[in-house]
Order: structure tokens, then C-alpha cells, then sequence
């Protein structure tokens, strides 16, 4: 993986220095609001969240927690009540005019502000019709007009690292679960994304084949993406992540580095979470 | 995927099969009552078997034949056009797109084809000349509508548009029928709708649309009869019916038309069957797909199906745990 690489030769001007010290995503005071009226369901109640460039947050929290939300929120894929999320330095979503005005932007402006934002879903969604060669190669060349031939070099390149070169030519339905779901994450790194997030990428997977996803995305980690994983996997937390955010009821309860919320956690939700987890 | 290399597979058991003499018993009166219809049908003096035979290669039967197919695909075309905007419209979050599907499906659904058609035919005569301009305001562009719209369009427009309103439907249930967690995978990776529309759902959706478009396309077909009502008299029906009427043999010429329309179907039917299992390719282990990918048979169900069948992960914190 090149583009994500952090040993670029660092800039000391200070626009760069700045930028390289501007976390990669600024989350303030998000909220979410489901439906309207009285049917209207508060899901994220002001969520605050810096995600440091280069590291791993892990997301811990009960379900319905609003997880899922927040990370649907961060790339658009749900637009948010109130508050703001920047990726990168960009505002998601909106544009602030001169006179402060917010304007939403166009479909397009958005879909460019995903691209840049890989996501790995808890069921895959393989194109079932593609095969796992074709799934990596779409995005590049449908979004970025890479040429067929290029898009194919680097996505066997991409399913290499993930093991699974020699499956390229294999529909999702022939693949396991696991397998699977190492062709989604290959298919997310096909666009060069700044910025991964994962939502409980294991969850859905036969308990034996969990570790072959977690081994992907730890090396993932170690090659310096920055990535947001909302995941059950405690020990996952515990080794590769460099923060641990607990949520509960749509807010952030407790956060830190992993072994202060994990062994010494003081919130009693949180206690009361990884006693069940564990 | 069989691991098992096939240098190892044992010895298939040999056993008798279970008697199956209800197999015998239905083919033997299947049998009888075939032989006493093609007595009935080839003995009976009134069917004229040399007419029909003679007709069948007629020039302008053929060309009537010719017409009908033009007719069937032409106006099938337009109408899977047609049809694939009206269900998008009708999915789409602008309440004026989706009023305009609504009252289209509504009006050509809920009106006999046969009355469309004479509509269509009548245009010249209703208005005489057509033009594009500001309604109420200044006209840009004018013509005879007799020079636009022959009897060949008027009859492919009618039966195309109220086509459409049928096909809509049945794109529509299609494109519901895709996972929606496929559409938001794509957005995830920056496509714009218009591109997963046609890269994503659509192919998918094509699975479930294309069984009941071959039936409607075959039931076209025979819908193309109903074109001399604007009047269109090219094609096979109405071919064959002047030919019977002008030589005092109707029922010869009306077989000649069946066994042309039989001989379509068939044909249509044969293609069909080919485009479902392009579709469906990925779907049922990737046994098909012109090819790519490696070849299996049926795909047994596995664990993994069954966990994602289950629908237990979605919202299940603690199932990680599990050892
Ligand atoms: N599209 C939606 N409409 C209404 N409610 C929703 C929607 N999506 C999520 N919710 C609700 O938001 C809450 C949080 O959901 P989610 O973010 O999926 O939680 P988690 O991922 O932590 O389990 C749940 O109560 C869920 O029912
Ligand atoms: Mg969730």
C-alpha cells in the first residue's frame, strides 16, 4: 500500500506542519436525529471525536449505541442533524461561504469526499455479480478512470496483500466468509483512501475465520492508515488499537488509550460492558 | 468447492433403481392420445395440409413475419427504455417525477390497448399539424402529422407506450429486489446513483426482471396482431387473414399464422433462457458467466450462508465471544 504511507519525507513549512498536526477527522458535537415529529429517534446526542493522522480509534459500545451511525455519518452515507465532522481538514458534506452560510453541496462534490474515505461493512456487500478481481477493480476505474489494465495490475497487487491472489477470478459466492471479506477490504484500499472505517468487519463471520480479517486489518495498521473500527474484538482493542472510545446511548462515555479504558475503566456502564464482553 | 482430488473419488455405489411404473403407465396413454390428435389433425380433409404448406413459404406471409418481429422488438425496446425511467422515477425523492410515473402506469394500464391503438392511428385526423412552441404562446417548429407519424409508428408508439406501463412494474419490483446494503457499498466508494444504477443494481435486478420480460415479450408477439386497428396491414395476422379471405380458406391461412407464431416463441424462448443465465451469474456458485471464473456444480449451503441467513449478527454484540 503507497498512498497511505506515512514516511513521506515531512515538510517543515508551517501551512504543512499544521496540516500534518490537524487530525484526520474532527467530529464536534455530531447529532442525529431519525425521522421527525414523534416518530423522531435522538440516535447521536453531540458526539466529539479527533481521530489522530496515522492511528487506529477503536469503537466499543452496546448495540444501538449509535456506532453505526456515527461512523455512516463520518462518510456521508447519513447526513448529520447538527454539528460538524471534517476529514482532512474538509468540511463534510456542507460548504461555508464568506458571509458564513452553509450551503449543502452537490451529490458529486460529495461522492468525490467519500472516495477518499474507504469503508468495510459487517456483511461484505460483494457485488455478487462481479467477481472478487472485478469487485477491486470498479471504483478505480468507474470513479477515478484509471484504465482497465492499470485498475487490474493494482488490484491483483491489492488481493495479494490481502491472500488472496489466486481467488481473483472467484465469484463472493465461492468465497468463504473470511475471504470475503478481505476481497471488501482490498476493494476500499483500490481508492486510496485517507481514512478506513470498519464496522464490525467480523461480526458476521464464522468465529474460526475472524482471526485472517483481524491479521489483514492489523497489517493495515502497521503500514500507517488511519483507520476507525467499531468492533467487539477486545483483544483486537488491546494491540493495535491507539484509542478506545466507549459509547453508550449515542454519546461518547469514556475514552483513552486502550489499557486505561480496558483495565482500569471508571464509567460502571463500561465495567459493566467488558464484564459481559469477556 | 470439493477439495478432494479427483485422483481419490471412490467407487459410486451400484444399486438398482426403485421401479418406477407410474413412468411407464403415463408415457403409454401420453403416447395413445398424441397418436389419435395428429390422426385427427393430419386426416381431417378440412385443415388443407397442401395450402398450408404452400402458404407457409409465401412472400407475403414471410414479410409479414418480418414485420411482426420488427413490431415485437421494436416496440419491446422502447418500452424497456421507457420503463427503466418510469421505475426510477417512481423510486426517486422528487414528488413531480414520481407523480408523472404514477399517472403514466395508471392512464396506460387502465385503458384497452386496442382503444390506445385506434388513438394512435387517429392522431392525423385529430390534429392535423404538430408543433413545438410555448403553450398558448409563439410555435418554433411545425409539421404534418401525417409525415411524422406513419401507420408503421403509430402502431410501434402504441403498443411501446402502453407496453411500458406493464414493463415499469416489473422493473420496478426488480430493482427492489437488490440488497440496499449494495447500493451503499458503491456510494461508499464514491460512485455517483446514475453509475450504481447501471453498474450495480440494475445487473442485479436483472435476474428478477428479465423471466417476466421474455413472457411479455412473447406475449407481444401475438399483441401485435391488434395493430390493425390503427390500421397497420403489414403484419403476419392480418397477412395471413386477407390472403384466407381472398382465397375462401381461412382456417389453412389462421394455421400458417400459428405455426409462424410457434416457431418464434420457440425461438424466443431459447433466448431467454440464455439471458437468465448470463444474469444470474455469481448467483447460484458461478456455474455460468460465459466462462470466467472457475466452475462448479450446485453450491451446497455452508456455514457462513447460514450465519448470514440467520440475521442474528446484526445487532448482536457479544456473538464474537462466542469460542
Ligand atoms: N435509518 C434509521 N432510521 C431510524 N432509526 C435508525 C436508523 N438507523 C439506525 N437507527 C437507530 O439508531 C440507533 C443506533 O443504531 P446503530 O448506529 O446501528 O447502533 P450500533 O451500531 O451501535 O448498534 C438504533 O436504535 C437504531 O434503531
Ligand atoms: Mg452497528
Amino acid at each position: 500500500m503507497s498512498g497511505s504511507s506515512p514516511v513521506e519525507p515531512v515538510e517543515t513549512t508551517p501551512a504543512a506542519l499544521r496540516q500534518a498536526q490537524e487530525p484526520m477527522v474532527q467530529a464536534r458535537d455530531v447529532h442525529k436525529v431519525f425521522g421527525r415529529g414523534h416518530d423522531a429517534v435522538h440516535v447521536l446526542k453531540g458526539v466529539d471525536l479527533d481521530v489522530a493522522r496515522g492511528s487506529v480509534t477503536v469503537v466499543l459500545g452496546p448495540s444501538g449505541s449509535g456506532k453505526s451511525t456515527l461512523l455512516r455519518c463520518v462518510n456521508e452515507l447519513e447526513e448529520i442533524t447538527a454539528g460538524s465532522i471534517h476529514v482532512d481538514g474538509d468540511l463534510m458534506g456542507y460548504r461555508r461561504d464568506d458571509k458564513g452560510v452553509l450551503h449543502r453541496l452537490h451529490p458529486k462534490v460529495i461522492a468525490k469526499q467519500r472516495s477518499r474515505i474507504g469503508m468495510v461493512f459487517q456483511r461484505f456487500h460483494l457485488f455478487p455479480h462481479k467477481t472478487a478481481l472485478e469487485n477491486v477493480m470498479e471504483a478505480p476505474v468507474q470513479v477515478r478512470g484509471l484504465t482497465k489494465g492499470e485498475a487490474r495490475r493494482r488490484a491483483l497487487e491489492l488481493l495479494d496483500r490481502v491472500g488472496l491472489a489466486e481467488r481473483a477470478e472467484f465469484y463472493p459466492a465461492q468465497l468463504s466468509g473470511g475471504q470475503q471479506q478481505r476481497v471488501a477490504i482490498a476493494r476500499a484500499l483500490a481508492m486510496d483512501p485517507e481514512l478506513m472505517l470498519f464496522d464490525e468487519p467480523t461480526s458476521a463471520l464464522d468465529p474460526e475465520l475472524v482471526g485472517e480479517v483481524l491479521a489483514v486489518m492489523q497489517d493495515l495498521a502497521r503500514s500507517g492508515m488511519t483507520m476507525i473500527v467499531v468492533t467487539h474484538e477486545i483483544g483486537f482493542a488491546r494491540e493495535v488499537a491507539d484509542h478506545v472510545v466507549f459509547m453508550d446511548d449515542g454519546t461518547i462515555v469514556e475514552e483513552g488509550r486502550p489499557a486505561d479504558v480496558l483495565d482500569n475503566p471508571s464509567e460502571p456502564r463500561l465495567q459493566d460492558f467488558l464484564a459481559h464482553v469477556l | 468447492m470439493e477439495d478432494r482430488p479427483s485422483g481419490q473419488l471412490p467407487e459410486p455405489l451400484h444399486a438398482r433403481p426403485v421401479p418406477r411404473p407410474g413412468r411407464w403407465v403415463s408415457a403409454v396413454v401420453v403416447l395413445v392420445l398424441v397418436a389419435m390428435a395428429v390422426n385427427a389433425l393430419v386426416t381431417n380433409p378440412n385443415f388443407r395440409w397442401d395450402t398450408v404448406w404452400l402458404y407457409l413459404r409465401d412472400v407475403v406471409v414471410v414479410r409479414g413475419v418480418g414485420w411482426t418481429l420488427v413490431l415485437t422488438f421494436g416496440s419491446m425496446a422502447l418500452a424497456i427504455v421507457l420503463a427503466v425511467m418510469l421505475a426510477v422515477m417512481r423510486r426517486s425523492d422528487n414528488p413531480v417525477m414520481r407523480g408523472v410515473s404514477w399517472f403514466w402506469i395508471w392512464f396506460f394500464r387502465g385503458t384497452p390497448i386496442y382503444t390506445q391503438l385506434v388513438f394512435w392511428g387517429l392522431l392525423s385526423v385529430l390534429y392535423p399539424r404538430l408543433s413545438l412552441g410555448i403553450p398558448f404562446g409563439p410555435e418554433f417548429w411545425t409539421f404534418t402529422t401525417q409525415d411524422v407519424i406513419t401507420a408503421f409508428w403509430a402502431a410501434l408508439l402504441g403498443l411501446a407506450l402502453n407496453e411500458s406501463a406493464y414493463l415499469a412494474e416489473i422493473v420496478r419490483a426488480g430493482l427492489s429486489s437488490v440488497d440496499p446494503g449494495q447500493a451503499e457499498a458503491a456510494k461508499a466508494l464514491g460512485m455517483k446513483d446514475g453509475k450504481i444504477l447501471r453498474r450495480i443494481v440494475l445487473p442485479q435486478a436483472m435476474r428478477v426482471i428479465v423471466p417476466p420480460t421474455g413472457n411479455e415479450t412473447i406475449s407481444m408477439l401475438k399483441t401485435t396482431s391488434l395493430v390493425l386497428a390503427v390500421p397497420f396491414t403489414l403484419e403476419l395476422t392480418y397477412a395471413t387473414n386477407a390472403i384466407g379471405n381472398r382465397i375462401f380458406q381461412p382456417i389453412p391461412l389462421l394455421i400458417v399464422a400459428a405455426l409462424w407464431y410457434l416457431l418464434i416463441t420457440s425461438v424466443l424462448m431459447i433466448g431467454q433462457h440464455y439471458l437468465e443465465r448470463y444474469y444470474g451469474r455469481g448467483f447460484d456458485g458461478g456455474r455460468t458467466g460465459g466462462g470466467r471464473g472457475p466452475r462448479g456444480g450446485r453450491r451446497k449451503p455452508r456455514k457462513q450462508d447460514l450465519i448470514g441467513a440467520s440475521g442474528t449478527t446484526k445487532d448482536d454484540p457479544f456473538l464474537e465471544v462466542t469460542p
